[in-house]
């Protein structure tokens, strides 16, 4: 197993994120963040606290789960769910979901299925700490963290201090 | 979980998770479009061989806002009265396509069978006077929601409780939640042996005023004078929650009833009506609750027959 | 000349167990003992005990009328395989076997099958109504020694009351299914803490114990020959002890069910347990495997009551009752309570052929006798899983149980050997 992050690198990876929201946004004033569960949810908060720091703007974070909306629930089974709940009707605002990995595709797919339930937003932008490639749909990034080329023989894996008690993105041959 | 048939195995966790799940689905439906493809292309038929109408609505209400199809069979217009046996109806229901049943039956313990027999995932949604695994979760989510937690209420449960499905699936489920029980009935309508249940027993809904919730549960007209009490006014005066009962209730207790009520009966029509009777939230709260049972089934766990 | 030697066996006798060989030649018991020889057959019983064929004084049949269940044949075919030679058919059948001519043809269809002694029981009133007396010289005269209104009680105490003066008279045995119809209406299982769980309407136990209590004051007047059908109670052992200390002429019977089995099982929710008398508590059990060894319950009787798969393949509450149990009888009893040798013969061959008074069955072996005898291995496990019987309702199928028929010998004749009715 290589880590490819340590802490201080998905830190600044973030922070270069949260500016280039900004300055597309002009303001981020009519964004929202919405994070998909489950590490996403933690990288919606933290970009929305850096954004605070720096233009003490407080933009409003939510929580996307997309189980509902996944087209491979034959094969993987989904039967707990996590929290849906948006601070704000989406209506007219400017949505960034949030994701660690973007690879597929399919769950952006599925999270903007969701998103259209929800509302009509104005626009809707993907941050991704990580893209590592392989997708089968087309769907591409606003904002990336890194870009991570990988094989998909390859598992790449995020762990972060909310959700798992320690910090960093490794890659490793899958077994 | 492979079938949802009844409560008494399900531990503390299964079923906090189980009222966890049921709360997004609250969220769910409470959306400008309360609908959500989780099952499309799934299809669950509705087995009702004895007459319902909210649970068999409940229950269809809730596969379609997963995007499930739904196909509904009642006796009266089947093949069962030309004689057709209930296996062959059953498995004539799979033959069709069906991904899930949803059974009700006058029997104890038909919906076993008919999971044996068919091998699909089977909800029971009321087998004799047995089981009502999906009523006893949408009554302590409703409960839940009004309380925060089970955890040391105490819920008086009034009525034909020998008689009452209902009654046996909350028992076991508020109890394992942490709720004290207390039963409320004259003894020809308490089970026979309660030996091992987690209950206590009041012969008088006087003795019991000061709970959280009181849980009352249907007076079938039939059995009063018959065999089991002498008249419905002599019960109403034991057992019924008037309005001057109502009154004596503690200022945040609530009022529960399965449905359909009895008014003047079990239930006087101003308790009834009154917002500190959570009757209609038990409703709503049935269709979140079947729609975390069917996702819970049906939501892509592999299933082999 | 057919000859057959049983050989190298433990031969059971009154006085014990003895290893030895048993020569059968014309239908006879020729003789017993060590390294006889033959030229015939040879049944190789190392291992095994060789005893009396064993008797069943509560079977149904359902000839006449409810072919499709079982029929003598088939019936004959699941005793002989049990180990049986001889059985006394309930008069539930329909038409209900309630006169002389209708006995005549259930022991002529088991001559005429030639695999075990039949013989019907009477039925006590017409019809098995309850109204009014049934023919009860006339089934006499045909050979019925056992009278009873099975799958009902005679509730009607003064009609009662009749025929047991009746048969006081001419020696018949009044056998009665203990059932207050009142206290078991709607029920489906013993009334107790599952029945409840269950929500399911029960059968007490006092319905079948009033009804006893009920019967032993007649019995007390008219002293007639009295049996009581499948005790499943501690409280009807009790009433039955009771009354055999006073002297009365009481016999009872227990079912190899009852030995074993007790009312949870119902929460497997399938009909292969539903019976009536139910299936009672485990305290219910130990009363009555101890009343069973200690002689106060006379005999085993299996109550075997075959039902069409598609007749049982429905919800419990929606099932007939009865299970058959002629194949299974005599390892569940060997399981269940591990009687000894001596004592599982007296129970499930001498004593039974005593009270249903069939003079040739039920003999302990010696030269000179009838040769029906039955070699059974108490010692090898055995699963359950094919009948010879039409019927497959037994709770047994797929459990292990301890003890095997090797062969059953009916008059002179190996009518089941080697896992095989031989017809």
């Amino acid at each position: 197993m290589t880590q490819v992050m340590k802490p201080d690198e998905i830190e600044r990876a973030l922070r270069r994120v949260a500016h280039e929201i900004l300055e597309r946004n002009k303001g981020a004033t009519e964004t929202l963040l919405v994070g998909i569960h489950t590490r996403g949810a933690p990288l919606a908060e933290r970009l929305s606290r850096v954004i605070d720091d720096f233009e003490h703007v407080k933009v409003p974070v939510g929580t996307l789960d997309i189980g509902l909306y996944r087209d491979d629930l034959d094969r993987r089974p989904t039967t707990e769910l996590g929290a849906t709940a948006l601070p704000d009707d989406p209506t007219g605002k400017i949505i960034v979901l949030v994701d660690d990995v973007l690879y597929t595709g399919r769950t952006i797919r599925a999270a903007l299925d969701a998103l259209a339930d929800l509302g009509r937003p104005r626009a809707v932008q993907l941050a991704v700490l990580v893209d590592r490639g392989h997708r089968q749909l087309p769907i591409r990034p606003d904002f990336v963290g890194k870009n991570l080329p990988t094989s998909s023989s390859e598992r790449v894996t995020v762990r972060l201090q909310e959700t798992d008690g320690e910090e960093g993105i490794w890659i490793e041959e899958k077994a | 979980m492979k079938h949802f048939l009844n409560t008494d195995d399900m531990t503390r966790e299964d079923l906090e998770s189980l009222l966890d799940l049921s709360e997004e689905f609250v969220e769910v439906l409470d959306r400008t479009i309360p609908k959500v493809p989780a099952l499309r292309g799934k299809t669950v038929a509705m087995l009702f061989f004895e007459p319902s109408t909210r649970t068999r609505l409940s229950f269809e209400r809730a596969a379609k806002a997963l995007s499930a199809d739904t196909m509904s069979f009642s006796p009266s217009t089947s093949s069962l009265s030309k004689g057709e046996s209930l296996k062959d109806t059953a498995l004539t229901i799979k033959a069709m396509g069906a991904d899930a049943l949803v059974v009700r039956h006058k029997s104890t313990g038909a919906q076993w069978r008919i999971a044996d027999w068919t091998g699909l995932p089977v909800l029971n949604a009321g087998d004799g006077a047995h089981q009502h695994p999906t009523q006893a979760l949408l009554d302590a989510l409703t409960i839940r929601q009004h309380f925060g937690t089970l955890d040391g209420l105490r819920i008086a449960i009034v009525g034909d409780i020998r008689h009452s499905r209902v009654a046996r699936s909350d028992i076991s489920t508020f109890s394992a939640l942490g709720a004290e029980v207390t039963l409320v009935a004259p003894s020809t309508l308490l089970p026979v042996d309660l030996e091992g249940w987690p209950v206590k027993v009041a012969g008088s809904i006087d003795d019991v005023l000061d709970v959280d919730v009181i849980y009352l549960l249907r007076i079938q007209a039939e059995r009063g004078g018959a065999s089991v009490f002498p008249s419905l006014p002599e019960y109403v005066s034991r057992f019924g929650m008037t309005r001057e009962r109502f009154g004596r209730l503690q200022e945040n207790a609530i009022v529960m009833h399965p449905g359909p009520m009895n008014r003047g009966v079990e239930i006087a029509p101003e308790v009834a009506d009154h917002p500190r009777a959570r009757i209609l939230e038990q409703v709503s709260n049935g269709v979140a609750v079947r729609m975390a049972v069917l996702f819970r089934l049906l939501g892509g766990e592999v299933h082999d027959d | 000349m057919i000859e057959t030697l049983f050989a190298n066996g433990k031969i059971v006798t009154p006085d014990g167990v003895i290893d030895g060989d048993v020569l059968v030649e014309d239908g006879l018991i020729t003789d017993i003992g060590a390294n006889l020889k033959t030229s015939g057959e040879i049944v190789d019983c190392a291992g095994s005990l060789i005893g009396p064929g064993l008797v069943d004084i509560h079977v149904h049949f359902r000839e006449p009328g409810q072919e499709w269940k079982e029929d003598i044949g088939s019936g004959s075919a699941a005793a002989a395989a049990g180990g049986f030679t001889a059985v006394v058919a309930m008069p539930n059948t329909e038409p209900a076997i309630d006169a002389g001519h209708l006995a005549r043809f259930v022991s002529d269809r088991g001559r005429e099958e030639g695999l075990v002694e039949v013989v019907s029981a009477g039925a006590v009133t017409m019809g098995r109504e309850g109204t009014k007396l049934a023919h009860l010289d006339e089934l006499w005269a045909a050979g019925v020694r056992i009278f009873s209104d099975d799958g009902d009680s005679v509730a009607d105490a003064g009609l009662l009351r009749r025929a047991m003066e009746y048969l006081a008279e001419i020696g018949g045995v009044v056998a009665q299914h203990p059932e207050d119809r009142g206290l078991t209406r709607g029920g489906h299982m013993h009334e107790g803490t599952v029945s409840s769980r269950l929500g399911m309407a029960g059968l007490p136990a006092l319905a079948e114990e009033t009804v006893v209590a009920r019967d032993l004051a007649l019995v007390r007047l008219t002293g007639v020959r009295y049996h009581v059908q499948h005790v499943s109670t501690s409280g009807t052992l009790e009433l039955v002890s009771r009354a055999k200390d006073e002297g009365l002429p009481v016999t009872a019977e227990v079912t190899p069910h009852h030995l074993m089995l007790d009312h949870r099982e119902v929460q497997r929710m399938n009909p292969d347990v539903k019976m009536y008398p139910p299936l009672r508590q485990p305290a219910d059990i130990e009363a009555i495997r101890k009343g069973l060894v200690e002689g106060t319950i006379d005999v085993v009787a299996t109550d075997h009551a075959p039902h069409a798969a598609h007749e049982k393949d429905v919800p419990f509450e929606d099932a007939p009752r009865g299970i058959i149990g002629l194949e299974t009888a005599a390892a569940v009893v060997n399981t269940a309570v591990g009687l000894q040798p001596v004592e599982f013969f007296q129970r499930m061959s001498v004593g039974p052929a005593r009270i249903g008074g069939l003079d040739d069955q039920g003999r302990w072996l010696e030269p000179g006798g009838r040769a029906h005898l039955v070699v059974f291995d108490p010692s090898s496990p055995w699963t359950p899983e094919t009948f010879a019987s039409r019927a497959e309702n037994s709770p047994f199928v797929g459990r292990p149980l301890q003890g095997r028929v090797v062969a059953t010998m009916y008059d002179g004749r190996l009518t089941f050997r080697d896992g095989k009715v031989q017809r």
